[in-house]
């Protein structure tokens, strides 16, 4: 099935780093991109994302780490979604990964993740290949 | 649509889940119809089989007048009093990208993890009466849904939000002295959908004097409207004001709503109490005077007429034939020999043949 | 010859010079129209010629450009180093006595392990420890709390009491380090906690030197790691100025941060007149408090970002201390020149590094403290090469500080104070930037000064804007980046070693955490907290109260909430 609808996304900044510089930026940028963005703010628990992903039922979450705190974050809030019953919730995000840990959480289900420096572009174009190739599944 | 179409397995499946009160098939099911996805109606008539329940309460006002973090904050004393509470927010599409930036959620982190609350952002998607197109029918899925209290907040860029009033059973305004005088409030019609007026961040200068100038306008407002109440017969429902639509009620001088102008600062909390009791008051008031019951009336109203207009135009743009003379119309008026009526006027005839 | 011959003689003699002045200027701009014909008549490169905060510069500045009260006042706008209004300096001799101070940011993991990193880096020539905090002490939570989960001690060190401070300067003496701190929200227990730990060595608070990043106010504006509302905060801020200037003269108890203003996305511009109208805020709040502001202003420095853009940058510093220095004796009526005299740490712009061939960032940092040093800045942080990928490993950290030596005792810049004074560019950009400055002064005092512009959002709203078009010249290519969108060669594989933050750690400083909370005397722990909470309700300085909740060995996040059931929570307000 394949329908033109718009895409939700939920733009997440959890952890305790207030540097939302990039989530900002990737926010603006998907909202230009004619995607309905949600924006959650600072400071975010993982049991906040997911609340916020399920009541507004976005098709993908894309979280901002910085902090370090990638390896807990990312599958903590990947395990939520599951038990709330949204596995069909792209996960994503950017911040500074190393490679090892980017594999690591791709291995855990994780979608891709952007390093520093990434054009916006690539990640809406991601998004939207990952949209399209799930409709036409 | 007859009188309805049974529902499709999947969305069979979804009312199964919704009725055990699981978030994410109301969550899915606000999808369904904000998208008006293929059989939506059909789900809304399903659950809405019941009739209203919940008290609804609006909120509008202009941008900056802390609306977000007052719903917050009366959404979470609605909780102590052990109340379930749906919040639908509305934020504007941008018209150049289609796509929205959705905000509302920054001010309610507090309450982003009651299970007793639910929040949904919604985009206008092209709408412009401060509300989204299917925002009212959101609503009505959050009564469904089991919620006692849906908590209404419309985008607040500005224009006149009297959409507002089809959803809501009490519609409160607010403002902060930054947003202009009086005057500039009863040029933007807010006199007229007012229930109650909220001067929020009342710490500010300028917001007693506000008050004051509120106070001095509705007064000034209400002798006007005695005198005027027989001349609003009549008029069309979707418009109606106040005043006007209580005219099943008895005479405001018996019992009337007089409209309260209160201050609250919702970051410390302060007259969060009496908004509360305001809000209840106005309930009872409704309630006691029948007007609920004709609010309800011209809501349904206008709820039908809006799925008349909508399925009108599904059926006329999605059938073959009105296609075909649509096309036809245009040759013709290039050709020099029709005009739009006459090409309407022949759509019409098959239509309606 | 009588009064009025002598009159018209002088007159006379005027008009000639006038003439005369005229007469050079008709040719100089006769010349540059020359100048301006051939550069017409070239084919230019196909590029921005803006700096990266967006400002437009011309091919060539002349001394048309120089400013127009140069002949007149120009000892005013320039002065010497070490004088009203400070433009070339803020001292005398400048670094012919004394390099700037090298001072490395860092902390990670545990007191312990960040206690070997600073005797490593003092070992190695470092002349100032810089305290990095991980994110739960920099928001106010204890390592054992649940939001702290996965951070602890990942981008700096976690800190929760006392105990913990006293194991990071564990045979460090205190009465002979200085000392920065960089945290904000809770700055003032991580002060008190510093001060006990202090008095633990047996060092005397009078002799410790110092600072404290303590600007709340850009926290609001940036960097979002707050705790308290501004008005308690502020109240905090002030209640430190009072007890630092009666009690350890030698500290700085504030540093005016435009860093993070800029790392958000902000222009030079931008970072130049937030900071400095932050910083007349902070005295603005002294002096209502009824401080004399001789007796703070002193203590006040500030903290810049060396981004980019060369010149703009040095110039950025040069028109920071000719307004502050202004401010603060004409606005201000400050008396003494030592509150005038505006004295700034920098470090390299953490923003412009790049994760796609990191050995760049070397060259990039290079430049940029040498910008900081033409500047004038008393204190640099140069940053690490893998910043972006991971915390910097020891190499890169070395490599970072390697880079600041060669420049102060190799490369002859800190031979000559303020080297670049007199050109026509980098005196029109120090103009121009004040200008600028002093026009968003205005635009903040309209809104009705710095907590309003902050509750309407509409800084971090310029800041994003300003973001936001910087991201856009980047994706377009229109401002290169080597190794990102330009050159990309060599790009594919990261070949350097990262440090790795054992995730052991959490659990080891938890375990600690519960080891101390029950090896201490439970009742004066809670008579603190209460006799705290009661403080924060009058108008007594909270600094005497809270040192007493450090030396209970009262957590940071004890401390935190028992003041914040006075003062409540912040809470972000507009954003975008």
């Amino acid at each position: 099935m394949s329908e033109d609808r718009k895409i939700r996304i939920l733009v997440a900044k959890p952890g305790l780093d207030g540097h939302d510089r990039g989530a900002k930026v990737i926010a603006s940028a998907f909202r230009d991109a004619g995607f309905e963005v949600i924006y959650t703010g600072l400071h975010q628990t993982p049991e906040m994302v997911v609340s916020a992903a399920v009541q507004e039922d976005v098709d993908v979450v894309a979280m901002s780490v910085l902090s370090g705190a990638h390896m807990t974050l990312f599958p903590r809030v990947k395990e939520l979604l599951d038990e709330a019953g949204a596995d069909h919730v792209l996960l994503t995000g950017g911040g500074i990964i190393p490679e090892e840990d980017v594999l690591a959480l791709e291995a855990r289900g994780i979608g891709r993740l952007f390093g520093p420096g990434t054009a916006t572009t690539e990640a809406i174009e991601y998004v939207n290949e990952w949209f399209q190739a799930r409709q036409s599944a | 649509m007859t009188e309805t179409a049974p529902l499709s397995p999947e969305h069979e499946s979804l009312l199964a889940h919704f009725r055990e009160g699981k978030p994410l098939a109301l969550a899915r099911a606000i999808s369904i119809v904000e998208n008006e996805r293929n059989g939506f109606q059909d789900l809304l008539h399903t659950v809405m089989a019941g009739g209203p329940h919940a008290r609804r309460v609006g909120f509008t006002g202009p941008p900056g007048a802390g609306k977000s973090s007052l719903v917050a904050s009366i959404a979470t004393r609605y909780r102590e009093l052990d109340e379930h509470v749906g919040v639908v927010a509305v934020d504007p599409t941008s018209p150049y990208s289609g796509g929205a930036l959705l905000g509302d959620r920054i001010r309610m982190n507090d309450i982003a993890t009651d299970p007793g609350i639910f929040i949904r952002s919604m985009a206008t998607r092209g709408s412009l009466g401060g509300l989204a197109t299917t925002t009212k029918e959101v609503v009505d899925l959050m009564d469904a849904f089991g919620f006692d209290r849906v908590l209404i907040e419309t985008v607040g860029v500005g224009q006149t939000e009297l959409e507002i009033t089809a959803a809501a059973d009490t519609v409160v305004v607010v403002l902060v002295p930054e947003s202009g005088d009086a005057i500039q409030a009863m040029k933007a019609g807010l006199m007229e959908i007012a229930d109650v007026f909220v001067v929020n961040k009342a710490d500010r200068p300028g917001s007693a004097r506000l008050v004051k100038e509120l106070r001095q306008a509705l007064h000034l407002k209400a002798g006007a409207a005695m005198r005027d109440i027989p001349a609003h017969h009549g008029v069309d429902l979707g418009r109606m004001t106040r005043k006007e639509r209580t005219t099943d009620a008895p005479p405001a001088e018996v019992d009337g709503w007089e409209i309260p102008v209160l201050t609250t600062n919702a970051l410390t909390g302060e007259g969060l109490e009496e908004l509360l009791e305001t809000i209840g008051r106005h309930r009872d008031w409704l309630v006691r005077t029948g007007s609920l019951e004709s609010r309800r009336r011209n809501r349904a109203a206008v709820r039908i007429r809006d799925v008349v207009d909508r399925e009108v135009r599904r059926v006329a743009w999605t059938s073959e034939v009105s296609r075909e003379l649509l096309a036809a119309g245009v040759d013709q008026i290039a050709r020099g020999e029709g005009t739009p009526y006459s090409a309407a006027d022949r759509i019409l005839e098959a239509l309606l043949r | 010859m009588s009064t009025i011959e002598e009159e018209l003689l002088e007159r006379a003699k005027l008009q000639e010079a006038v003439h005369d002045r005229d007469r050079e200027i008709a040719e100089l701009r006769a010349r540059l129209a020359t100048w301006e014909d051939q550069y017409g008549a070239v084919p230019k490169r196909d590029t921005l010629f803006t700096t990266v905060s967006g400002r437009e510069v011309r091919p060539l500045y002349t001394e048309l450009d120089r400013p127009d009260a140069a002949a007149a006042d120009g000892d005013d706008r320039l002065g010497f180093p070490g004088s009203y209004p400070f433009t070339r300096g803020p001292y005398a001799t400048m670094y012919r006595t004394r390099l700037w101070t090298m001072r490395q940011f860092a902390g990670f993991a545990t007191a312990e392990e960040t206690n070997a990193r600073y005797k490593y880096l003092l070992e190695h020539g470092q002349t100032g420890l810089s305290v990095a905090f991980d994110f739960p002490t920099l928001m106010g939570f204890d390592a054992d709390h649940a939001r702290s989960l996965g951070e602890v001690g990942v981008c700096g060190v976690a800190i929760s009491s006392l105990a913990d401070m006293e194991r990071l300067f564990d045979g460090i003496p205190l009465d002979r380090v200085s000392v920065s701190m960089t945290i904000n929200g809770p700055a003032i227990i991580l002060f008190c906690f510093y001060v006990a730990a202090a008095e633990r060595q047996g060092v005397d608070p009078a002799v410790l030197r110092g600072t404290v990043q303590n600007d709340i106010l850009k926290e609001y504006q940036a960097q979002h790691a707050w705790v308290f509302p501004p008005e308690p905060a502020l109240r905090c801020i002030v209640d430190m100025f009072e007890w630092c200037s009666e009690n350890t003269p030698k500290y700085n108890p504030i540093s005016i941060s435009g860093y993070h203003i800029r790392e958000a996305g902000a222009t030079a511009a931008q970072e130049l007149a937030f900071t400095l109208r932050n910083g007349f805020e902070y005295v603005e709040r002294g002096i209502a408090r009824g401080l004399d502001v001789d007796a703070f202003a002193p203590r006040l420095s500030f903290f810049f970002d060396i981004h980019n853009d060369f010149f703009e940058e040095i110039a950025k510093l040069r028109a920071a201390r000719r307004i502050w220095a202004r401010g603060m004796k004409e606005k201000y009526g400050a008396k003494d020149p030592d509150s005038w005299r505006l004295r700034t740490h920098c470090q390299t712009a953490g923003v412009t590094l790049t994760a796609q061939q990191p050995e760049n960032n070397i060259v990039r940092v290079a430049y940029q403290a040498m910008a900081a040093a033409l500047g004038g800045t008393q204190s640099l942080h140069t940053n690490s090469m893998d910043e972006t990928l991971s915390l910097p490993t020891e190499k890169a950290v070395r490599i970072a500080l390697r880079t600041q030596q060669v420049l102060a005792y190799e490369s002859g810049v800190p031979n000559t104070i303020d080297p670049l004074a007199g050109s026509y560019f980098v005196e029109h950009l120090t103009d121009e930037l004040e200008r600028d400055a002093l026009g968003l002064f205005e635009e903040i005092d309209a809104m009705g000064g710095v907590v309003p512009g902050i509750e309407q959002g509409w800084f971090q709203q310029e800041i994003a804007a300003s973001a936001m078009r910087q991201q856009r010249e980047v994706e377009a290519g229109d401002r290169p980046v080597v190794g990102v969108n330009h050159f990309l060669e060599g790009s594919e594989k990261l070949e350097i070693d990262t440090l790795k933050i054992d995730p052991a750690i959490e659990r080891r400083q938890v375990e600690k955490m519960a080891a101390m909370r029950s090896s201490r005397d439970d009742e004066s722990v809670q008579r603190v907290l209460a006799a705290l909470t009661e403080a924060c309700r009058t108008e007594e300085n909270v600094v005497p109260r809270i040192l007493d909740c450090a030396r209970a060995y009262c957590t940071l996040y004890e401390i935190r909430a028992a003041m914040e059931e006075v003062f409540g929570a912040y809470k972000e307000p507009v954003f975008f």
